[in-house]
Order: C-alpha cells, then structure tokens, then sequence
C-alpha cells in the first residue's frame, strides 16, 4: 500500500506496509542512508531521527505510525549548504573514530538542545547514553555538545 | 635535512598494453610490465612503485588460532603501494590498506604529504579495492604505522626528487639548488616555479624503489608529527559517506539467510513454499545454506520469516564448563606447534625452592564480541561470470580469495571493495558476509544487499578467545622475584613474556580445544596476559609489602616502559590517600607490538550497592615518533573505553550451541554513564620510528581496575569481566586461586 509521509520538508509516498521500519523506508525507499542500523531494537541509537522535534529510534518505529508527523533525518540539518551548528562542533571537536555513531549522536543532541540549550554533562550524559560508540570517544562528544550548545541560535528550535 | 640517495634510473614507457587492471592485484607478477599498464590506464603522468624489498615475518600477527587461520606466506618480492602523479597536478595513493575508524586515510596521506611537499588535501588515498591497489594482508596487527607509513614516506620522497630531477633538465640547473614546496619545484637563484601538474605533462615515468633511501627524520617533520583533522570528515558529519552496509546499485535486491539453530546444526527438513509463492522472491537453497533475496528489505525479512525448516542439534558446552574444558583439552604436542610458545630461563623450581614467600593463582577471561556499530554488510553483483562485491573487511583481499575459492574463480573474476567501515577492532578478518551475498546473488540472478542483523553480528562472527592463566612466582628475601611462572591456556601467546626481571622463568602458550569460533582482537590475548600479570604483580607487591608502583619499577630495565609507568604516575599523582569510603587506586601496564603503555585507575566502589564505577584514568603510552598527536590521543583514549567493557562487564553467554545475550540490550558495552575522566599522556620519541597505536593501548587498563578494586575494598578479583553485576553479586563462582599465596 501506499503511504504518505513527509521527510525534510518533502512529502513521499512510499510503497510499503505500515509494520515497515521508518528507517528501512528512510533508507532503502527513500536512499537516505545516513540514519544506520546498529542494533534493531533501539539499544544503540544510531538510527536516531527528529519527529516533530523529538529525537526517536527510527528502527523501531513503524512508518505507519507516524501519522502525518514531520521526519527529519541528518540529510535535512544542512541549511543552504551550511552546516548546521551541531555538526560542525561535531567536526571542529573531531568527536568520532569510524563515525558509524556520529549520525545518530548529532540527531539525538539537536534534540536536545532544542529541549535543553546548555546542558551540564551530566545532563548531557543522561540524555546521551542510549547512543553507543564503541570506538570510544564520549569524552570528545561532550565537548562537541557544548561547542555546539555554545554556538546555537537561542530560541529558535529545528 | 638529511642526505638522499640518486633516484635510480628512470624509464620511460614505451610499450602500452591498456585495460590491465587485473595484473595489479596479485603477488608474484611481472612487475614491469604492469607498471607501463597502470600508467597507460591513469593516463601518463608520474609513478613511483615500492617493491616489497624484505619478507616481512613481523607482519605475521600472533593470531590466538582463530579458525582462519593466517599462513602468512613471506612477502614476495612485489609492490606494497604506489603513488601517481597526474598531468592536472592529483596525486593519488593506492594502498591495500584499509580504513575502519583508526585514522590511517589520514596519517598516511600526511606522511606522503610530508615528503612529497604537498597539502594533505590534495593527496587522494585509493584504499582497499582488489582491482586498483596492490595486495595486502590485511589491516591489522598495528602494522600500518609502522609498515606502511614509512614504505609511503620512501614512495613519497622518490616521486619529489624526480620532480626536482624533471625541474632541472627543464631549466638546465643544479638539482641540488632546487627546492619542493607546496606541490611545486622552485628555483630559489631564478625565483621560477613549476607545479607539480606541469611537470607531470606528458611524462609517462615510471619508477621502482625497493631500497631504503633516507628519510627526513622526525624531528624535522613539518607536515606529519602534527594534529590533523580527518580526512573527508564533513561526509560523516553529513551522513553522505557511504558505508559498506550504505553501498547501492541498480537493481539491487535484498538478501535474508536463514540461520541453524545451534552452532554446527545440519538442516533435517525445509517447507519453503510459502516464502517462494512471495513474488519477486527467490529461495535459494544449497546444503545446510538456506536464504531468501527480494526486491525490498520488508518483504526479505518476511520471506524468511516463512521458512519452515527444522534443524538438528547436538549439547555443547556453557559457560558453566568453559574453564574446566580448556583446561582439559589442551591439545596433544603434535598439533598445532607453530601456535606453541615455550620459554624458560634458569631454573623454576630451584628459584621457587628457595623462595621465602609463594605465590600461586588462576586468571580467567571470558569470551567477548568486538560488536564493530556497523554489523558485517555486503553487495555482490555478477556480471558475465565475474563477481564484484562491497563489503566491511579488514582483509579485502582474503575475501577476494575467498569468494574466487568459493565460487572456482580465478582470482582477477573476483573484486572487493572496501569503503571506509563502521570499524572491525580486529572482528571483520573473515569473508562470511561478502560469501552469503555473492551465494544469493548468484541463486537470484539480481545484485544482493545483506546486512547482518546485530543477532547475527553477535552470534555467526567470532570472539575474543576466552583464556585460562595460571600464574605461579617466588618472592626473595629482599622483596624481588626469583621465579616467575605464567601458562596461558586457549587465548594467546600475545605479551605473554613478562618485561620485568626475574632471573627464573617458565612461560607458555598451551593451544586447546576451544568451544566457540575465536579470533583477532584489538590486541587480542594482549589483554588477557597483560590482565593476569599485572594483577599478579600487584598482589606480588601486596604480599612483598611494597608499593605496587615501586615494585615494578624495582624489576624493571625496560627504560621505555619504566618512562610510561612514571609518566602515568605523575600525572596521576601516585601514591595517592584515600579520601572517600570504596576509593582504590590500582596501576597496570607493559609492552605489546613496539609500544609501551601504562595507566592508573581509580574506582569507587559502593558499600551497599557493591557497584563498581572507574572514576578516573590516566593512562602513558609511548609508540615511538608521533605521526598524528589528535589522532593517536583518540585512539588511546577510545582504547580505554572499549577496554572498560571487556574489564568491568561484557561477557558472552553461551549453552549449546546458541549465544544467550546476541543483543546490546543483554550485552552491555560502555555508555556515556560510564565514561571515567580520561588523561592520556602520550610520550613523543622523535628519536624511534613510529610504531602502531590501535590495540596496545587497551592493554593496561583492565589489571589497573582489577588492582584498584582490591585496594579499595580487599576483595581480589581474577575474572574478566570482573564485576558484570557489582561486587556483591561479583560471579557465583569466582575462580578461586588454586593455593592461598602464604609464606613457606
């Protein structure tokens, strides 16, 4: 069947059931493939988007539950070939090894900074820590956050 | 600046004979004529070809027996890397080396870049594609930075110095007054400059290097030695690089394999009806190979959730069992004798003999999975009896062997490529997934995407061995070692020698029998010897009395390794008082391929809860001169988070036949709320050739933490992981040691 849904600003109509992944239609339907799998049971957060605002693990979302909610996935964070705030602190503090993560760790902190505008690390570790990176470089990603943090327009939520 | 030798005779390309891609590939070829090929096919321009001059028996990494077994031939003569110039001025590396997070694409780049003088972005590395770079191995054994980076650097130099060579014929001058700078020749007396592009117009040079020409030493390295950012890191912050599991081509179809039900099950029975009345699907069935291949991910996934097949199974071990059966099943003298290691100096029993105070006790690890984020992943196409195939690997050009032994290819019908993955740490040495995807391309007659689930990731790759350590010693009158005894059995011989002075020693690697699929790890049973010794050195240190810093430095003549252990202990402010209730601190360390590695660990440990939380790291590592500062100071500190899990709590469960915890939600691996401060201090030795940083940093952390336990609460743990549920509920059976270490 088809379903309508709306990824970056752009409506698609996808040929799939509603019980499919969001990520498989992000990934496989609609060639997005920067959200990734890591675990299909939404233990690792790399597959994190934005829905309606809220950072969500798109493997274990069915499509057919979004009804009408705006998706928005790292494909839809650069504005006018700019990067956005949260990625470039994400490249000025070199915070991955493999990157595999990196996805999923600036989805999850556009979250929340637009929940919360300065975090704490403490703050920033709870909201943080259903995102695995095996390669180890939290430490490095604390620092992206508050680069970013630092750096994000204030009130003026994505 | 030191001297350089003449450039060898240069020749010029006369013969061409295009579309020769093939014969890159393969060791043992006829080099010169490929060489004249490779330049038709790019174009003309300059290349510069290392030869493998000498049989690289280091390259050979101790392997921990994993089923795969790596029979490492000796390097033949052939090329290990080359490097072109084109006429528009693009300088590309193509090296059989491949990147999976460890930052090569960009510290090799930066060293060709220091030699040739040219910016590091403008140097294309062309990795790990079995039709365009020269064999290699494989990456891992931390040999890139010390094989690869200099071979790179001697490739690097020659091609500059013919530029410079090219720039004095042009201009009838002294090549000896011309200077290399920012990928142009000057002449400093004229002020006439040519860029590197227009000296490469209309050349079609090509030159071969086997010796080994002087390098600039790295004290005077402008361009290498320093941080780097990474390479292409934008494509990662934007999510458009493409991992293998990312790969796609037209007409791709998607593959699901039906896995056995245990390890070493056989199908009995198979009703795939349902699954082939699914249009657009494809079975595919061969032996006990099952798998299913459709137009999209949901309705592969659903095919294969319609298979009905049964399976038959035999018991196999648990955990349970797992350190009594290696033990039991160390395998007979006549087999696996390569594997075998054998060390004795002086006489055990007479120094033990004469030991006032003995020391015996039992160190075991655990099985442990690499869990890379990205799970293996491939996309094989056939075209014309010819199988190309993407996928995650840390040896792409083993899995190219092994799709052409699978398949009855001759090797040039079969290419891997590799894109930069979602990291192995040791894991992805294996052809399995690219294998699987070529099978069910094959049986649909379609391009196939499979990407392992994380289920099948944990259960169908392979594991760190698990080990058993016995450790016995003797402890002089004047608080030194007189005999020292370590007997790995399963896991390793990887730093199983002691580098501390003990004038009687018996050290061995026993090769068992062994219940899981096993292999590589970062590091490998580095870890686990490295765990057992320095636990055992601290609790040496305990019973001698001494401090567990001051007694290692009392054996020890290693000045490499004495240095790091003091570096870490400044930093760290060693010997430190208690200041809170469960506060312990605890020091581990030693010397595993080339590098010297120390840290010191404190833990709070709850009285209630019995929860164990590493508060603070700080961690020396020393790996020769330092190619990349940010790079290497994150690997080592990424060393120590991953190091943290196989310490603390990750564990694979197992009872037969199947993998009990085969998800992140029953395997837990570091998060964030287990992130200790983390110091490294990395010890620069300009005067040392640079050796390899991926894995031995990991080696000190876990007895550091085991040693840190004990000073804050007594309890002595000799099991990794050693607290998977806090201290109270440590293990039900915690491997005791085998004799109370008292006095004689």
């Amino acid at each position: 069947m088809s379903i309508e849904i709306k990824v970056n600003g752009r409506k698609h109509s996808v040929n799939t059931s509603p019980e499919t992944s969001l990520l498989t239609v992000l990934r496989d339907h609609l060639g997005l493939t920067g959200s990734k799998y890591g675990c299909g049971e939404g233990e690792c957060g790399a597959c994190t988007v934005l829905v309606n605002g809220y950072s969500r693990r798109s493997c274990i979302m069915k499509v057919g539950d979004l009804h009408g909610q705006p998706v928005t996935t790292i494909e839809g964070l650069e504005q006018e070939g700019k990067l956005h705030p949260v990625q470039q602190a994400f490249l000025e503090a070199e915070a991955f090894q493999c990157a595999y993560c990196t996805v999923g760790m600036i989805m999850t902190t556009v979250a929340m900074l637009n929940a919360m505008p300065n975090p704490t690390d403490e703050q920033a570790i709870e909201f943080l820590n259903g995102n695995i990176c095996r390669c180890g470089t939290y430490p490095r990603i604390l620092r992206a956050v508050h680069l970013a943090a630092e750096r994000m327009p204030k009130g003026e939520a994505r | 600046m030191s001297e350089r030798k003449q450039p060898e005779e240069m020749r010029t390309v006369e013969a061409i004979e295009p579309e020769r891609y093939e014969a890159f590939a393969p060791p043992s070829y006829h080099f010169d004529l490929e060489r004249r090929d490779f330049l038709k096919v790019v174009g003309g321009g300059i290349g510069v070809f290392l030869v493998m001059g000498e049989p690289a028996a280091a390259l050979a990494q101790e392997s921990g027996r994993p089923q795969f077994r790596f029979r490492m031939p000796p390097l033949p003569k052939n090329v290990g890397a080359w490097l072109h110039i084109a006429p528009n001025g693009a300088v590309t590396v193509f090296t059989g080396k491949v990147e999976v997070g460890q930052n090569i694409r960009t510290s090799l780049a930066q060293q060709v870049a220091e030699e040739l003088k040219v910016a590091v972005d403008a140097i294309s590395m062309v990795m790990g594609d079995t039709a365009r770079t020269p064999f290699d191995m494989g990456t891992f054994g931390s040999r890139t930075t010390p094989t690869m980076g200099p071979q790179l650097r001697r490739v690097g130099a020659t091609a500059r110095e013919i530029l410079i060579g090219l720039a004095a014929e042009r201009w009838n001058a002294d090549k000896k007054t011309l200077v290399a700078e920012n990928g142009a020749v000057r002449d400093p007396a004229t002020g006439k400059t040519l860029g590197y592009g227009e000296l490469a117009t209309g050349q079609t040079l090509a030159k071969t290097i086997i010796s080994t020409d002087p390098l600039e030493p790295p004290a005077d390295w402008t361009v290498a030695g320093k941080p780097l950012a990474k390479v292409g890191a934008v494509e990662f912050v934007t999510g458009r690089h493409r991992y293998p599991s990312d790969i796609v081509v037209p007409g791709l179809h998607y593959g699901k394999v039906l896995r056995p039900a245990a390890f070493g099950a056989t199908l009995e029975t198979l009703d795939a009806s349902a699954a082939k009345a699914m249009p657009g699907v494809t079975v595919v069935h061969d032996g006990n190979f099952v798998g299913v291949v459709a137009p999209t991910l949901e309705e592969a996934e659903k095919a294969l959730g319609l298979l009905k097949a049964t399976w038959k199974t035999a018991p196999q071990i648990s955990n349970a069992e797992l350190f009594a059966y290696l033990k039991q099943n160390v395998l007979p003298e006549s087999e696996a004798e390569e594997d075998r290691l054998r060390h004795e100096t002086g006489s055990v029993e007479s120094g033990m003999a004469d030991a006032p105070k003995k020391f015996e006790a039992t160190y075991t690890v655990e099985y442990i999975a690499h869990a890379p984020l990205e799970p293996r992943a491939a996309v094989a196409v056939w075209q014309g009896g010819k199988v190309t195939a993407w996928t995650g690997t840390q040896r792409p050009f083993a899995v190219r062997d092994a799709l052409a032994d699978t398949f009855h290819l001759a090797k040039d019908d079969a290419r891997v490529l590799m894109p930069d993955m979602g990291s192995g740490y040791g894991g992805k040495h294996t052809p399995e997934c690219a294998i699987e995807a070529a099978r069910l391309s094959r049986g649909a007659g379609k391009p196939v995407k499979l990407i392992w689930t994380r289920e099948e990731e944990f259960t169908w790759a392979y594991f760190r061995p698990a080990g058993v350590i016995d450790v016995r010693a003797g402890l002089g009158a004047d608080g030194k070692l007189v005999a020292w005894e370590m007997h790995n059995y399963n896991s390793g011989p990887s730093a199983v020698m002691t580098p501390y002075d003990v004038p009687n020693q018996r050290i061995s690697f026993h090769p068992t029998k062994y219940p899981l699929r096993q292999g590589s790890y970062r590091a490998l049973a580095a870890t686990a010897n490295h765990f057992a010794r320095e636990s055992a050195m601290s609790e040496l240190a305990h019973m001698a009395g001494a401090d567990q810093l001051e007694f290692r430095l009392k054996h020890l003549s290693d000045e490499r390794l004495k240095a790091v252990f003091l570096a870490a202990a400044k930093k760290f402010g060693w010997p430190r008082a208690k200041t809170a209730p469960g506060q312990g601190f605890g020091i581990g360390g030693g010397i595993e391929k080339g590098g010297r590695v120390a840290a010191c660990a404190e833990v709070a440990v709850d009285e209630k809860s019995g929860e164990v939380k590493v508060t603070h790291v700080v961690v020396a590592f020393e790996c020769g001169a330092i190619v990349n500062q940010d790079g290497l100071n994150n690997q080592v500190s990424g060393a120590q988070v991953m190091g943290l899990g196989g310490a603390l709590f990750e564990a694979i469960e197992f009872a037969d036949g199947k993998i009990l915890n085969p998800m992140f939600s029953k395997y837990r691996v570091p998060r964030f709320k287990d992130l200790p401060e983390i110091e490294v201090v990395l010890v620069d030795r300009v005067d040392r050739p640079p050796a390899g940083a991926g894995e031995t940093p990991i080696c000190g952390l876990a007895p550091a933490i085991a040693n840190a336990i004990f000073d804050a609460t007594g309890t002595r743990l000799r099991a990794m992981p050693l607290a998977p549920h806090g201290l109270k509920k440590a293990d039900p059976t915690p491997p005791a040691p085998r004799a109370a270490a008292e006095p004689a």
